[in-house]
Parts: structure tokens; C-alpha cells; sequence
């Protein structure tokens, strides 16, 4: 064992203070310490995106990335994306086409759509596949994903235009 | 997957980075986005009892476009070089080829100096940085150095930067003519089966300078001097464009390994030569 460094977190808006190992990956820093379940683990080798989380802005793969190196950054999971009541239009347009079956890729489907959309409010439907290109899903076949993620962009564009 | 323990260090600039490689030796490495490091550790294959995270270290990032060169600080992220327009009228080639590289989270966190620097001959930006003729800048105890990207590829994980030198940026000179980064991968996120990095410069009718690089076909990529002596002077017909290829597969050496046998590869190389020629000769 190493000695355990003191690591600050800000978790979905929460600041989280606690004593780890430098080598504790982020993802179970967030699922075993924080309980928050919602980013999965699928592959633990940085392929399928099931781990995604937002860290200071960008999209990454949370089972690549040792606690230490996110000690002081902002990280938002799925968990503070909307909430049963209000869904954030990412959830609601995945709800409505379809975008998941099991449902085990969905939470770093949806983080890493909400940053897609940030970046370009308004994607073609090959800039949706290409800026998706790291998460894998083994039932959708994606079409209802691609789907669900061009709704939202029309839905989160009309209610901005709305509020203009 | 959990790696060997290690202590975690973040220092804040370079003389304290050289200063920990100094004091820990063999048992200290640095790191920089960790997204060809932390799997192998995971794995186990790599074991560090002292991790330096170069991510607050002062002077390694940045893009400066110059009047004749382009200087690119070794922290800068995949995704930086493809948002940068700058960077895109200096030397577009380099968002061609990070647009292919692995996939847009590895892209946030993988840096140009750690793909340099890596030395794995899947990496794409050593082929792309011998193409351009860059030069890397090694800072050490004794000093600051530069090695040409050319010279700098001994073997698989073996390069001209001794252990307790730090990589802090790439410089090349901005590029003129017509440009392609070809690759062909099996699927989104994975590494070449081959690549090809191609810089043409076209006078009159003709090619006036040529440069070509491969990725993944030896244990280090391969400037192939030879393929774009073939292309100068011709009007890059069909003709010249096989003599390029022959000589191309004069220079490269790959190996079999689950992206195909030997013959599979140099096939692929071939096809994949002819089409960064050809793309590249049609924006010259
Ligand atoms: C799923 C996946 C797919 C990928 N696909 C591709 C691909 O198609 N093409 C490709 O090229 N890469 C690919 N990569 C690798 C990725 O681009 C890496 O990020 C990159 O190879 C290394 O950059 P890094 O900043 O993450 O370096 P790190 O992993 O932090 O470091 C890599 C090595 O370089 C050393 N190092 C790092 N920075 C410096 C420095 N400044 N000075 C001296 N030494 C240094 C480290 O000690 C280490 O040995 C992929 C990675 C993943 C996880
Ligand atoms: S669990 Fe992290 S990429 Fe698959
Ligand atoms: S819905 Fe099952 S993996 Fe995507």
C-alpha cells in the first residue's frame, strides 16, 4: 500500500473531501466511495465508454484515470443530469426513441452526449456517430441512440430560441 | 484491475520534475494524459513506485504558429491540435491525423509529447512528426537539446530521450502544398494496420518536395527518404506512384500479429500509400 494522499473532489456540485490511495481509479472513487452507480464499468480497459464522466469540461473515461490525478476538478455524472421528475432533455429524448435496451451503456451515453451537444449545438447526423465514436452499446445497434441524441439537439435548440 | 502502488507527485514546473527524476531514478516516471501509461500499469506491465503528473507544470502547453515555424508544447491534448484554426492554416495535416486517433475521450487526455514520446510504433504522431521534419525538445540535468524526430526512434519503447530528460515540445516548420493522413484501423479507436503521412509540394506541373512517412510497420516508424525521391520530378502519375510504393516496401519491415500476416500488411500499405499520395497531390 502507498500512503493515502488527502483528495477534494466537487461532485455534481457537491465538494467531497477524503483520504485514498493515489491509484484508486476515479470510477470506483465514484462507485464504491461516493455510491454513485450511475457511470458502469464494461470493459476496465478504456474501450466501451460505460465509465464516462464530465472532469473540467471534457468527456473521459473514468476507469482511465487515477484519483490523484482529479484531486482539485470538477466532475458531474450522470446522477446530476436532471433528476426522475425533470429530466434533462438528453433522458427524455432516450425515453421517447428508444435509446436504450438494457441500459448498461446509457449514463456515459447520455454524459458524453450532453458534451457533444455543448460543443455543437447542432450536429449532422455522421458528426452525432463520429462524436459518439467512444462509447459502445451491445443492443441498440445505435441507430435509436443517434436518434434520440439529434431529438434532444432539436428540443434543447427550440427551447433556446424560445427563451430568446 | 488495480496497479502497483506508487507515490503521486504534481509538481509545478521543470526543475522540480527534474529534480524527483533525479532523486527516484528508475523508479520515477513522468506522465502525461496516462492514456498509454495507466493501462499498461493497470496491466502491471508497468510498475512506477513514484508518479510525476505533469498536468500543472508551467511552460508545456501551448500552440504557437511563427512565422516559418510551428512550436507545440508536449502537454498540448489531442483535442487542442483539432480545435486550433491556426494550427489547421499553418499545418492541416496534423487535425487529419488526430481526428483518427483513438476516440474523442482518449483525445481530451492524450498529449502530443506523450504520444511522441511513448515510443510504441502504433502511435500515430511520430510518423506524422518524421513526415514534417519536427524537432523535439529535451530538457535534462544538463541542459536543454533537440533531436530530430528522424533520428529519434531506436527500437519499440526505445528512443533517443535518456530517462531524466522531460520531452517539452515539438517544432517543425509550417508546410506548404498538399497534405494526407491515411490510416487504416480495424474500427474506430484502434491502431494502424498501416498509416501513411504525406507532404507534396507542387511546382508547375510537377512535384517539387515530397515527404513520406509509415506508422505501425516496423518497430519504429519509417521516414521512407527513397518513396518521396520517387515522386520528385514526375507529374505524380500512376507510374511514379508505384515507384514510390516499391520503394516504400523497400523501407518498412512489419511483423504478424493479430492485424494480419506479413503479406496482409504490406498489401495495405501499398493501398494505403497510393491513397495519401493521391489526396495529397489533389490539394497541392
Ligand atoms: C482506447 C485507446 C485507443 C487509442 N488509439 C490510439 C491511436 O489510434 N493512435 C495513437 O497514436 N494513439 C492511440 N492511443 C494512445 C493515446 O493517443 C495516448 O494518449 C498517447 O499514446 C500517449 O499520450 P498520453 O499523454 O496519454 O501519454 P502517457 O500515457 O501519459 O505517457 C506515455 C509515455 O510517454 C512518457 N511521456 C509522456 N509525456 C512525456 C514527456 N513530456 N516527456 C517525456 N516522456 C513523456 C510517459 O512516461 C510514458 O512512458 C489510444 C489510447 C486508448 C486508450
Ligand atoms: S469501463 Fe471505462 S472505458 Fe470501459
Ligand atoms: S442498451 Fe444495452 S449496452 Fe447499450
Amino acid at each position: 500500500m502507498s500512503k493515502k494522499m488527502h483528495i477534494k473532489l466537487n461532485v455534481n456540485g457537491k465538494d467531497e473531501e477524503f483520504l485514498a490511495e493515489p491509484r484508486e481509479l476515479l470510477i470506483y472513487t465514484l462507485r464504491e466511495r461516493l455510491n454513485l452507480t450511475g457511470p458502469h464499468i464494461g470493459c476496465e480497459t478504456s474501450h466501451c465508454g460505460a465509465c464516462t464522466v464530465t472532469l473540467n469540461g471534457k468527456s473521459v473515461k473514468s476507469c482511465t484515470m487515477f484519483v490523484a490525478q482529479a484531486d482539485g476538478a470538477e466532475v458531474t455524472t450522470i446522477e446530476g443530469m436532471g433528476s426522475p421528475d425533470a429530466l434533462h432533455p438528453l433522458q427524455e429524448a432516450f425515453r421517447e426513441h428508444h435509446g436504450l435496451q438494457c441500459g448498461y451503456c446509457t449514463p456515459g451515453m447520455i454524459t458524453r452526449a450532453a458534451k457533444l451537444l455543448e460543443e455543437n449545438p447542432n450536429p449532422t447526423e455522421e458528426e452525432v456517430r463520429f462524436g459518439m465514436a467512444g462509447n459502445l452499446c451491445r443492443c441498440t445497434g445505435y441507430q435509436n441512440i443517434v436518434k434520440s441524441i439529434l431529438a434532444a439537439a432539436a428540443e434543447m435548440n427550440g427551447a433556446k430560441e424560445a427563451a430568446e | 484491475m488495480i496497479p502497483a502502488a506508487f507515490e503521486y507527485h504534481r509538481p509545478k514546473d521543470i526543475p522540480a520534475v527534474l529534480a524527483l527524476l533525479e532523486e527516484h531514478g528508475d523508479d520515477a516516471r513522468v506522465m502525461a494524459g496516462g492514456h498509454s501509461l495507466i493501462p499498461m500499469m493497470k496491466l502491471r506491465m508497468a510498475d512506477i513506485p513514484h508518479l510525476i503528473d505533469l498536468q500543472d507544470v508551467d511552460g508545456l502547453g501551448g500552440i504557437a504558429i511563427g512565422e516559418d515555424t510551428v512550436r507545440i508544447g508536449a502537454m498540448t491534448t489531442q483535442a487542442d491540435l483539432i480545435d486550433h484554426d491556426g494550427l489547421f492554416a499553418a499545418a492541416p495535416i496534423l487535425r487529419e491525423a488526430a481526428f483518427q486517433i483513438a476516440d474523442p475521450q482518449v483525445r481530451y487526455m492524450g498529449t502530443v509529447g506523450g504520444n511522441v514520446a511513448n515510443g510504441d510504433p502504433g502511435n500515430d504522431m511520430p510518423g506524422l512528426m518524421q513526415c514534417l521534419d519536427a524537432q523535439f525538445t529535451l530538457v535534462g540535468p544538463d541542459g536543454e537539446r533537440r533531436v530530430p524526430a528522424r533520428d529519434f526512434y531506436e527500437a519499440a519503447y526505445m528512443t533517443a530521450r535518456a530517462d531524466e530528460e522531460v520531452l517539452t515540445a515539438v517544432t517543425f516548420p509550417r508546410q506548404a502544398g498538399g497534405y494526407a493522413y491515411e490510416k487504416q484501423k480495424r474500427k474506430i479507436g484502434d491502431y494502424a494496420t498501416a498509416a501513411a503521412a504525406v507532404q507534396l509540394v507542387k511546382d508547375g506541373g510537377a512535384c517539387a518536395e515530397a515527404s513520406i512517412a509509415m506508422t505501425n510497420l516496423s518497430d519504429t516508424p519509417i521516414w521512407s527518404e527513397a518513396a518521396g525521391a520517387a515522386l520528385v520530378g514526375t507529374g505524380v502519375d500512376g507510374a511514379a506512384i508505384k515507384d514510390a510504393v516499391t520503394a516504400m516496401l523497400g523501407d518498412i519491415d512489419p511483423s504478424e500479429d493479430n492485424r494480419g500476416p506479413v503479406a496482409f500488411k504490406r498489401h495495405v500499405a501499398g493501398v494505403i500509400l497510393t491513397r495519401a499520395i493521391e489526396r495529397a497531390w489533389s490539394r497541392a
